[in-house]
Protein backbone atom coordinates (compact mmCIF):
# COMPACT_ATOMS: atom_id res chain seq x y z
CA UNK A 1 0.00 0.00 0.00
CA UNK A 2 1.45 3.38 -1.23
CA UNK A 3 -1.77 5.64 -0.34
CA UNK A 4 -5.54 5.07 1.27
CA UNK A 5 -7.64 7.00 -0.67
CA UNK A 6 -11.14 5.18 -0.84
CA UNK A 7 -11.94 2.07 1.34
CA UNK A 8 -13.09 0.45 -1.56
CA UNK A 9 -9.64 0.07 -2.62
CA UNK A 10 -9.09 -2.19 0.65
CA UNK A 11 -9.14 -5.67 0.08
CA UNK A 12 -10.22 -7.99 2.75
CA UNK A 13 -6.84 -9.06 3.56
CA UNK A 14 -5.58 -5.54 3.44
CA UNK A 15 -8.38 -4.21 5.80
CA UNK A 16 -7.66 -7.39 8.44
CA UNK A 17 -4.15 -6.45 8.44
CA UNK A 18 -4.57 -2.58 9.00
CA UNK A 19 -7.11 -3.64 11.94
CA UNK A 20 -4.87 -6.39 14.02
CA UNK A 21 -2.31 -3.40 13.15
CA UNK A 22 -4.72 -1.70 15.03
CA UNK A 23 -5.45 -3.47 17.75
CA UNK A 24 -1.41 -4.31 18.63
CA UNK A 25 -1.73 0.00 18.47
CA UNK A 26 -3.96 0.29 20.72
CA UNK A 27 -2.59 -2.29 23.31
CA UNK A 28 0.99 -0.06 23.11
CA UNK A 29 -1.70 2.90 24.34
CA UNK A 30 -2.62 1.43 27.22
CA UNK A 31 0.95 1.47 28.91
CA UNK A 32 2.43 4.63 31.15
CA UNK A 33 4.73 5.14 28.37
CA UNK A 34 2.57 5.63 24.73
CA UNK A 35 5.55 7.21 22.58
CA UNK A 36 7.33 4.38 20.13
CA UNK A 37 10.14 5.36 18.25
CA UNK A 38 8.98 3.87 14.95
CA UNK A 39 8.51 6.59 12.60
CA UNK A 40 11.33 8.93 14.17
CA UNK A 41 12.56 11.11 11.00
CA UNK A 42 9.80 10.88 9.11
CA UNK A 43 7.40 14.01 8.31
CA UNK A 44 3.74 13.49 8.58
CA UNK A 45 1.56 16.84 7.33
CA UNK A 46 -1.91 17.74 8.28
CA UNK A 47 -3.46 19.34 5.15
CA UNK A 48 -6.92 20.44 6.07
CA UNK A 49 -8.75 22.75 4.00
CA UNK A 50 -12.22 21.72 6.11
CA UNK A 51 -12.79 22.36 9.45
CA UNK A 52 -12.16 19.23 11.45
CA UNK A 53 -11.51 18.97 15.78
CA UNK A 54 -11.36 15.10 15.77
CA UNK A 55 -9.76 13.91 12.95
CA UNK A 56 -7.09 16.71 12.76
CA UNK A 57 -6.41 16.01 16.09
CA UNK A 58 -6.84 12.13 15.98
CA UNK A 59 -4.00 12.02 13.22
CA UNK A 60 -1.98 14.43 14.80
CA UNK A 61 -1.59 11.87 18.06
CA UNK A 62 -1.23 9.10 16.09
CA UNK A 63 1.88 10.83 14.46
CA UNK A 64 3.16 11.93 17.30
CA UNK A 65 2.41 8.74 18.85
CA UNK A 66 5.13 7.01 16.61
CA UNK A 67 7.33 9.89 17.19
CA UNK A 68 6.74 11.59 13.35
CA UNK A 69 7.12 15.35 12.70
CA UNK A 70 3.64 16.83 12.11
CA UNK A 71 3.12 19.74 10.48
CA UNK A 72 -0.13 21.15 11.12
CA UNK A 73 -1.75 23.02 8.22
CA UNK A 74 -5.10 25.27 8.22
CA UNK A 75 -6.91 26.58 4.96
CA UNK A 76 -7.78 29.19 7.06
CA UNK A 77 -5.16 31.27 7.56
CA UNK A 78 -2.40 30.48 4.87
CA UNK A 79 -1.86 31.21 1.42
CA UNK A 80 -4.67 29.39 0.30
CA UNK A 81 -7.27 32.06 1.37
CA UNK A 82 -5.07 34.08 -0.75
CA UNK A 83 -5.58 32.01 -3.83
CA UNK A 84 -2.88 29.23 -3.72
CA UNK A 85 -3.95 26.36 -5.49
CA UNK A 86 -3.51 22.33 -4.23
CA UNK A 87 -1.08 21.86 -6.80
CA UNK A 88 1.13 24.85 -5.42
CA UNK A 89 0.59 23.79 -2.14
CA UNK A 90 1.75 20.80 -2.36
CA UNK A 91 4.82 21.41 -4.50
CA UNK A 92 5.97 23.43 -1.42
CA UNK A 93 5.06 20.59 0.84
CA UNK A 94 6.90 18.24 -1.50
CA UNK A 95 10.21 20.66 -1.30
CA UNK A 96 9.70 20.60 2.63
CA UNK A 97 10.05 16.57 2.56
CA UNK A 98 6.34 15.55 3.55
CA UNK A 99 6.65 11.36 3.63
CA UNK A 100 2.84 11.64 4.40
CA UNK A 101 0.38 14.05 3.39
CA UNK A 102 -3.20 13.53 5.61
CA UNK A 103 -5.60 15.64 3.65
CA UNK A 104 -8.82 17.03 3.97
CA UNK A 105 -10.96 18.52 1.31
CA UNK A 106 -14.39 19.63 0.45
CA UNK A 107 -13.84 18.77 -3.05
CA UNK A 108 -14.94 14.91 -3.75
CA UNK A 109 -11.36 13.45 -5.43
CA UNK A 110 -8.98 15.93 -4.10
CA UNK A 111 -7.11 13.17 -2.47
CA UNK A 112 -6.52 11.07 -5.53
CA UNK A 113 -5.48 14.37 -7.57
CA UNK A 114 -3.00 15.02 -4.94
CA UNK A 115 -1.65 11.25 -5.21
CA UNK A 116 -1.78 10.70 -8.41
CA UNK A 117 -0.58 13.93 -10.17
CA UNK A 118 2.56 13.51 -9.71
CA UNK A 119 3.19 16.58 -7.70
CA UNK A 120 4.44 14.72 -4.67
CA UNK A 121 6.40 11.22 -3.86
CA UNK A 122 5.04 10.80 0.01
CA UNK A 123 2.26 8.76 0.86
CA UNK A 124 -1.50 10.37 1.00
CA UNK A 125 -3.85 9.48 3.18
CA UNK A 126 -7.68 10.77 2.65
CA UNK A 127 -9.22 12.03 5.57
CA UNK A 128 -12.20 13.06 4.25
CA UNK A 129 -12.74 14.34 0.81
CA UNK A 130 -16.46 16.08 0.24
CA UNK A 131 -19.33 14.04 0.13
CA UNK A 132 -16.56 10.83 -1.85
CA UNK A 133 -14.54 8.75 0.87
CA UNK A 134 -13.36 9.14 4.57
CA UNK A 135 -11.46 5.45 4.70
CA UNK A 136 -9.92 5.50 8.36
CA UNK A 137 -13.28 6.55 9.71
CA UNK A 138 -14.59 3.63 8.35
CA UNK A 139 -11.38 1.42 9.30
CA UNK A 140 -11.99 3.00 13.09
CA UNK A 141 -16.05 1.55 12.74
CA UNK A 142 -14.96 -1.64 11.41
CA UNK A 143 -12.44 -1.95 14.51
CA UNK A 144 -15.11 -1.11 17.04
CA UNK A 145 -18.04 -3.23 15.89
CA UNK A 146 -15.16 -6.27 15.46
CA UNK A 147 -13.57 -5.37 19.22
CA UNK A 148 -17.23 -5.78 20.70
CA UNK A 149 -19.43 -8.20 18.41
CA UNK A 150 -16.03 -10.30 17.13
CA UNK A 151 -14.46 -10.94 20.36
CA UNK A 152 -11.55 -8.89 19.02
CA UNK A 153 -11.03 -11.94 16.90
CA UNK A 154 -7.19 -11.12 15.13
CA UNK A 155 -7.34 -11.87 11.69
CA UNK A 156 -11.13 -11.78 11.92
CA UNK A 157 -13.23 -10.09 9.89
CA UNK A 158 -17.39 -8.80 10.75
CA UNK A 159 -18.65 -11.97 8.96
CA UNK A 160 -22.95 -12.38 9.68
CA UNK A 161 -22.99 -9.42 11.40
CA UNK A 162 -25.86 -6.66 10.46
CA UNK A 163 -24.89 -2.98 10.65
CA UNK A 164 -27.73 -0.55 9.94
CA UNK A 165 -26.53 3.24 8.59
CA UNK A 166 -28.88 5.84 9.94
CA UNK A 167 -29.40 9.40 8.66
CA UNK A 168 -27.60 11.62 5.78
CA UNK A 169 -26.46 9.33 3.14
CA UNK A 170 -26.79 10.92 0.41
CA UNK A 171 -24.15 13.56 2.22
CA UNK A 172 -22.07 11.53 4.14
CA UNK A 173 -18.58 10.11 2.98
CA UNK A 174 -18.53 8.14 6.53
CA UNK A 175 -21.38 5.93 5.13
CA UNK A 176 -19.81 5.10 1.70
CA UNK A 177 -16.33 4.46 3.33
CA UNK A 178 -18.21 2.09 5.68
CA UNK A 179 -20.35 0.28 2.97
CA UNK A 180 -17.32 -0.19 1.26
CA UNK A 181 -15.22 -1.72 4.06
CA UNK A 182 -18.20 -3.42 6.03
CA UNK A 183 -19.37 -5.64 2.55
CA UNK A 184 -15.86 -5.93 2.26
CA UNK A 185 -15.19 -7.48 5.69
CA UNK A 186 -18.62 -9.58 5.29
CA UNK A 187 -21.04 -7.76 6.75
CA UNK A 188 -24.48 -6.90 5.90
CA UNK A 189 -25.12 -3.12 5.47
CA UNK A 190 -29.24 -1.28 5.84
CA UNK A 191 -29.47 2.04 4.97
CA UNK A 192 -31.81 4.05 6.85
CA UNK A 193 -33.23 7.52 5.26
CA UNK A 194 -35.87 8.92 3.78
CA UNK A 195 -36.25 8.98 0.26
CA UNK A 196 -34.55 12.50 -0.24
CA UNK A 197 -31.38 11.64 1.44
CA UNK A 198 -30.75 8.52 -0.33
CA UNK A 199 -28.36 8.96 -3.06
CA UNK A 200 -29.31 8.31 -6.80
CA UNK A 201 -27.93 4.64 -7.72
CA UNK A 202 -28.36 3.10 -4.52
CA UNK A 203 -29.77 0.15 -6.55
CA UNK A 204 -26.44 -0.81 -7.30
CA UNK A 205 -24.78 -0.84 -3.99
CA UNK A 206 -24.94 -3.90 -2.08
CA UNK A 207 -27.23 -2.50 0.49
CA UNK A 208 -30.69 -2.93 1.70
CA UNK A 209 -32.61 0.34 2.02
CA UNK A 210 -35.40 1.36 4.30
CA UNK A 211 -37.21 4.25 5.33
CA UNK A 212 -37.83 4.57 9.01
CA UNK A 213 -35.73 3.34 12.29
CA UNK A 214 -38.71 1.77 13.69
CA UNK A 215 -39.16 -0.54 10.01
CA UNK A 216 -35.38 -1.16 10.59
CA UNK A 217 -35.60 -2.19 13.99
CA UNK A 218 -37.88 -4.35 12.88
CA UNK A 219 -36.98 -6.33 10.18
CA UNK A 220 -33.46 -6.29 10.56
CA UNK A 221 -31.03 -8.20 13.79
CA UNK A 222 -28.98 -5.04 13.86
CA UNK A 223 -25.82 -5.85 15.79
CA UNK A 224 -24.64 -2.00 15.09
CA UNK A 225 -26.68 1.31 15.07
CA UNK A 226 -24.70 3.88 12.89
CA UNK A 227 -26.32 7.33 13.46
CA UNK A 228 -24.66 9.69 11.10
CA UNK A 229 -24.82 13.73 11.50
CA UNK A 230 -26.96 15.94 9.92
CA UNK A 231 -24.94 17.81 7.93
CA UNK A 232 -26.31 21.28 7.70
CA UNK A 233 -23.71 22.55 6.90
CA UNK A 234 -24.30 20.81 3.24
CA UNK A 235 -27.72 21.36 3.32
CA UNK A 236 -27.97 25.28 3.08
CA UNK A 237 -28.09 26.86 -0.16
CA UNK A 238 -31.68 28.25 -2.33
CA UNK A 239 -34.47 26.42 -1.26
CA UNK A 240 -32.84 23.15 -0.43
CA UNK A 241 -34.92 21.48 1.86
CA UNK A 242 -34.48 17.07 2.28
CA UNK A 243 -36.76 17.17 4.93
CA UNK A 244 -39.84 19.20 6.62
CA UNK A 245 -38.67 19.81 10.02
CA UNK A 246 -35.67 18.73 12.23
CA UNK A 247 -39.06 17.38 14.67
CA UNK A 248 -39.95 15.49 11.39
CA UNK A 249 -36.81 13.74 11.28
CA UNK A 250 -36.29 12.77 14.84
CA UNK A 251 -39.94 11.38 15.01
CA UNK A 252 -38.39 8.79 11.90
CA UNK A 253 -34.93 8.61 12.52
CA UNK A 254 -33.91 9.47 15.75
CA UNK A 255 -32.65 7.47 17.84
CA UNK A 256 -33.99 7.51 21.31
CA UNK A 257 -34.50 5.82 24.59
CA UNK A 258 -37.43 3.94 23.35
CA UNK A 259 -35.82 2.82 19.91
CA UNK A 260 -32.38 1.80 21.87
CA UNK A 261 -34.46 -0.40 23.91
CA UNK A 262 -35.79 -2.22 21.20
CA UNK A 263 -32.71 -2.85 19.73
CA UNK A 264 -31.21 -6.56 19.97
CA UNK A 265 -29.05 -6.80 23.39
CA UNK A 266 -25.76 -7.29 21.74
CA UNK A 267 -26.30 -4.25 19.51
CA UNK A 268 -24.15 -1.66 19.94
CA UNK A 269 -24.10 2.33 18.83
CA UNK A 270 -22.60 4.52 17.41
CA UNK A 271 -21.69 8.24 16.03
CA UNK A 272 -18.98 9.36 13.65
CA UNK A 273 -19.18 12.55 15.22
CA UNK A 274 -19.92 15.55 15.87
CA UNK A 275 -23.58 14.45 17.65
CA UNK A 276 -26.23 16.56 17.28
CA UNK A 277 -28.02 15.79 20.25
CA UNK A 278 -31.47 15.86 20.17
CA UNK A 279 -32.26 15.82 16.44
CA UNK A 280 -30.04 12.05 15.39
CA UNK A 281 -29.85 11.16 18.54
CA UNK A 282 -31.05 11.72 21.96
CA UNK A 283 -28.94 12.32 25.33
CA UNK A 284 -30.40 9.03 26.70
CA UNK A 285 -29.10 7.22 23.76
CA UNK A 286 -25.65 8.95 23.32
CA UNK A 287 -25.06 8.57 26.69
CA UNK A 288 -26.33 4.92 27.58
CA UNK A 289 -24.11 2.10 27.96
CA UNK A 290 -24.56 0.67 24.82
CA UNK A 291 -22.88 3.54 23.29
CA UNK A 292 -19.39 3.26 21.94
CA UNK A 293 -19.14 7.12 21.24
CA UNK A 294 -16.41 7.43 23.00
CA UNK A 295 -14.64 4.47 22.21
CA UNK A 296 -14.71 5.38 18.49
CA UNK A 297 -12.57 8.56 19.51
CA UNK A 298 -9.92 6.21 21.11
CA UNK A 299 -10.19 3.58 18.94
CA UNK A 300 -9.38 6.39 15.77
CA UNK A 301 -5.65 7.05 17.21
CA UNK A 302 -4.86 3.17 16.86
CA UNK A 303 -6.60 3.18 13.73
CA UNK A 304 -4.79 5.64 11.91
CA UNK A 305 -1.76 5.00 14.08
CA UNK A 306 -1.90 1.81 11.98
CA UNK A 307 -2.60 3.13 8.53
CA UNK A 308 0.33 5.35 9.16
CA UNK A 309 2.83 2.22 9.92
CA UNK A 310 1.75 0.34 7.05
CA UNK A 311 1.82 3.66 4.77
CA UNK A 312 5.13 4.84 6.04
CA UNK A 313 7.74 2.23 7.83
CA UNK A 314 8.81 0.72 4.98
CA UNK A 315 11.30 0.91 2.50
CA UNK A 316 10.40 3.85 0.22
CA UNK A 317 9.07 2.35 -2.88
CA UNK A 318 10.70 3.88 -5.95
CA UNK B 1 22.97 -27.80 0.52
CA UNK B 2 21.15 -27.67 3.96
CA UNK B 3 21.72 -29.66 6.87
CA UNK B 4 20.42 -30.51 10.22
CA UNK B 5 22.44 -29.14 13.59
CA UNK B 6 19.70 -29.85 16.22
CA UNK B 7 17.07 -32.07 16.84
CA UNK B 8 14.37 -32.71 18.66
CA UNK B 9 15.83 -34.53 22.13
CA UNK B 10 18.78 -31.83 21.55
CA UNK B 11 16.74 -28.62 21.59
CA UNK B 12 14.89 -30.57 24.40
CA UNK B 13 18.22 -31.02 26.14
CA UNK B 14 19.32 -27.61 25.52
CA UNK B 15 15.83 -26.24 27.35
CA UNK B 16 16.45 -28.16 29.99
CA UNK B 17 19.71 -27.53 30.63
CA UNK B 18 19.14 -23.55 30.29
CA UNK B 19 16.26 -23.70 32.91
CA UNK B 20 18.68 -24.93 35.46
CA UNK B 21 21.39 -22.54 34.13
CA UNK B 22 18.67 -19.58 34.54
CA UNK B 23 17.61 -20.83 38.29
CA UNK B 24 21.38 -21.32 39.45
CA UNK B 25 22.15 -17.74 38.11
CA UNK B 26 19.45 -16.17 39.70
CA UNK B 27 19.16 -17.92 43.01
CA UNK B 28 15.85 -19.60 42.47
CA UNK B 29 12.94 -18.12 40.65
CA UNK B 30 11.01 -15.52 42.99
CA UNK B 31 11.14 -12.67 40.55
CA UNK B 32 11.54 -14.59 37.02
CA UNK B 33 9.93 -13.17 34.10
CA UNK B 34 10.38 -15.03 30.49
CA UNK B 35 9.63 -12.47 27.48
CA UNK B 36 9.81 -14.55 24.39
CA UNK B 37 10.41 -12.62 20.97
CA UNK B 38 8.28 -13.44 18.40
CA UNK B 39 7.55 -15.72 16.34
CA UNK B 40 9.27 -18.42 17.48
CA UNK B 41 11.10 -16.61 21.05
CA UNK B 42 7.28 -17.08 22.46
CA UNK B 43 6.74 -21.03 22.44
CA UNK B 44 10.70 -21.06 23.97
CA UNK B 45 9.90 -19.09 26.19
CA UNK B 46 6.97 -21.15 27.54
CA UNK B 47 9.26 -24.29 27.26
CA UNK B 48 11.79 -22.75 29.13
CA UNK B 49 8.94 -21.48 32.01
CA UNK B 50 7.33 -25.30 32.39
CA UNK B 51 10.88 -26.81 32.64
CA UNK B 52 11.43 -24.00 35.72
CA UNK B 53 8.33 -25.19 37.47
CA UNK B 54 8.89 -28.73 37.14
CA UNK B 55 12.09 -27.86 39.42
CA UNK B 56 10.55 -24.92 41.59
CA UNK B 57 6.76 -26.06 41.99
CA UNK B 58 5.60 -22.47 43.43
CA UNK B 59 6.28 -20.97 39.96
CA UNK B 60 3.22 -20.36 37.92
CA UNK B 61 4.36 -20.26 34.18
CA UNK B 62 1.45 -18.55 33.06
CA UNK B 63 1.56 -15.67 35.56
CA UNK B 64 5.64 -15.60 34.48
CA UNK B 65 6.06 -15.56 30.47
CA UNK B 66 4.64 -13.38 27.79
CA UNK B 67 6.04 -11.95 24.74
CA UNK B 68 7.72 -8.89 23.27
CA UNK B 69 7.13 -7.67 19.67
CA UNK B 70 10.10 -5.39 18.48
CA UNK B 71 9.19 -4.97 15.24
CA UNK B 72 8.24 -1.30 15.68
CA UNK B 73 11.96 -0.59 17.25
CA UNK B 74 14.08 -2.49 14.74
CA UNK B 75 16.63 0.26 13.00
CA UNK B 76 15.96 -1.09 9.54
CA UNK B 77 12.33 -0.61 9.38
CA UNK B 78 13.34 2.11 6.39
CA UNK B 79 15.22 -0.50 4.84
CA UNK B 80 12.44 -3.06 4.01
CA UNK B 81 8.72 -3.62 3.08
CA UNK B 82 6.56 -3.21 6.18
CA UNK B 83 6.49 -6.02 8.51
CA UNK B 84 4.05 -7.41 9.83
CA UNK B 85 3.50 -6.65 13.69
CA UNK B 86 3.68 -9.43 16.20
CA UNK B 87 1.88 -9.34 19.47
CA UNK B 88 3.10 -8.14 22.40
CA UNK B 89 1.62 -9.37 25.86
CA UNK B 90 3.12 -9.10 28.96
CA UNK B 91 2.49 -11.12 32.57
CA UNK B 92 -0.07 -10.10 34.63
CA UNK B 93 1.88 -8.31 37.72
CA UNK B 94 4.18 -6.52 34.81
CA UNK B 95 7.78 -6.08 34.41
CA UNK B 96 8.96 -3.89 36.75
CA UNK B 97 11.57 -4.91 39.50
CA UNK B 98 11.45 -8.32 38.00
CA UNK B 99 13.96 -10.42 36.29
CA UNK B 100 13.25 -10.76 32.84
CA UNK B 101 15.24 -13.50 30.62
CA UNK B 102 14.52 -12.61 27.22
CA UNK B 103 14.58 -15.42 24.89
CA UNK B 104 14.87 -15.69 21.09
CA UNK B 105 15.30 -18.58 18.85
CA UNK B 106 18.80 -17.21 17.01
CA UNK B 107 21.33 -14.89 18.36
CA UNK B 108 23.16 -12.98 15.23
CA UNK B 109 24.07 -9.26 14.34
CA UNK B 110 22.49 -8.81 18.44
CA UNK B 111 20.13 -5.89 16.43
CA UNK B 112 16.72 -7.84 17.72
CA UNK B 113 18.36 -7.71 20.86
CA UNK B 114 19.22 -4.15 21.13
CA UNK B 115 15.47 -3.15 19.77
CA UNK B 116 14.22 -5.64 22.60
CA UNK B 117 15.90 -3.87 25.18
CA UNK B 118 14.19 -0.73 23.56
CA UNK B 119 10.92 -1.95 23.78
CA UNK B 120 10.99 -3.48 27.14
CA UNK B 121 12.44 -0.06 28.62
CA UNK B 122 8.72 1.28 27.28
CA UNK B 123 7.02 -1.45 29.07
CA UNK B 124 8.55 -1.47 32.55
CA UNK B 125 11.86 -1.22 34.36
CA UNK B 126 12.65 -4.57 35.27
CA UNK B 127 15.82 -5.23 38.23
CA UNK B 128 17.99 -6.89 35.48
CA UNK B 129 17.79 -8.66 31.90
CA UNK B 130 19.20 -11.49 30.70
CA UNK B 131 19.25 -13.71 27.30
CA UNK B 132 18.75 -16.97 26.71
CA UNK B 133 19.29 -17.98 23.20
CA UNK B 134 18.76 -21.55 21.66
CA UNK B 135 21.41 -21.13 19.09
CA UNK B 136 23.88 -18.44 18.64
CA UNK B 137 25.82 -18.06 15.29
CA UNK B 138 28.13 -15.18 15.85
CA UNK B 139 29.14 -12.40 13.80
CA UNK B 140 27.94 -9.86 16.28
CA UNK B 141 27.65 -6.04 14.90
CA UNK B 142 26.66 -4.74 18.29
CA UNK B 143 28.69 -5.32 22.18
CA UNK B 144 25.20 -7.67 23.02
CA UNK B 145 26.05 -11.03 24.60
CA UNK B 146 23.89 -13.97 25.59
CA UNK B 147 23.68 -15.17 29.35
CA UNK B 148 22.30 -18.80 28.27
CA UNK B 149 23.11 -20.23 25.08
CA UNK B 150 21.41 -23.59 23.88
CA UNK B 151 24.38 -24.22 21.12
CA UNK B 152 27.23 -22.31 19.58
CA UNK B 153 27.09 -22.95 16.04
CA UNK B 154 30.03 -21.75 13.93
CA UNK B 155 28.79 -20.30 10.64
CA UNK B 156 29.48 -18.01 7.62
CA UNK B 157 27.62 -14.44 7.23
CA UNK B 158 26.00 -16.07 3.92
CA UNK B 159 24.48 -19.18 5.36
CA UNK B 160 20.95 -19.17 6.85
CA UNK B 161 20.01 -20.72 10.60
CA UNK B 162 16.57 -21.53 10.84
CA UNK B 163 14.56 -22.90 13.80
CA UNK B 164 11.78 -25.00 13.83
CA UNK B 165 9.63 -25.82 16.77
CA UNK B 166 6.46 -27.94 17.02
CA UNK B 167 4.17 -25.08 18.00
CA UNK B 168 4.53 -23.23 14.75
CA UNK B 169 6.31 -25.46 12.48
CA UNK B 170 4.87 -28.89 13.85
CA UNK B 171 8.22 -29.94 14.75
CA UNK B 172 11.26 -28.97 16.46
CA UNK B 173 14.80 -28.81 14.91
CA UNK B 174 17.58 -26.27 13.79
CA UNK B 175 18.48 -26.29 10.02
CA UNK B 176 21.21 -24.69 8.54
CA UNK B 177 20.76 -23.69 4.47
CA UNK B 178 24.21 -23.08 2.98
CA UNK B 179 22.62 -22.22 -0.31
CA UNK B 180 21.20 -19.10 1.00
CA UNK B 181 22.85 -16.10 -0.50
CA UNK B 182 21.37 -13.88 3.07
CA UNK B 183 22.23 -14.13 6.50
CA UNK B 184 19.58 -15.76 9.04
CA UNK B 185 17.09 -14.22 11.05
CA UNK B 186 17.89 -11.59 14.14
Amino acid sequence: MKHLLSAADLSRDEAILILDTAAEMAKTQEREVRKLPTLRGKTVVNLFFEDSTRTRLSFEAAAKRLSADVISFAARGSSVSKGESLKDTAQTLEAMGADGIVIRHSASGAAERLATAGWIHGSVVNAGDGTHQHPTQALLDAFTIRRHLNDDAMGGGLDGLTVAIVGDVLHSRVARSNIDLLTTLGASVVLVAPPTLVPIGVGTWPVTVVHTLDEAIDTFPIDALMMLRIQLERMTGSGVAFFPSPAEYSRFLGLDAGRLARLPERAIVMHPGPMNRGLEISAEAADSPRSVIVEQVSNGVAVRMAVLYLLLAGEVES
Amino acid sequence: MTGAVMDAPDISRALTRIAHEILERNDGASDLVLLGVPTRGVPLAQRLADRIADVEPSFQPEERTGGIDITMYRDDLHRQPTRTLGETTLPPAGIDDRIVVLVDDVLHTGRTIRAALDAIKDVGRPRSVQLAVLVDRGHRELPIRADFVGKNLPTSRTEKVRVLVDEIDGEDGVIIDRSSPQGGDA
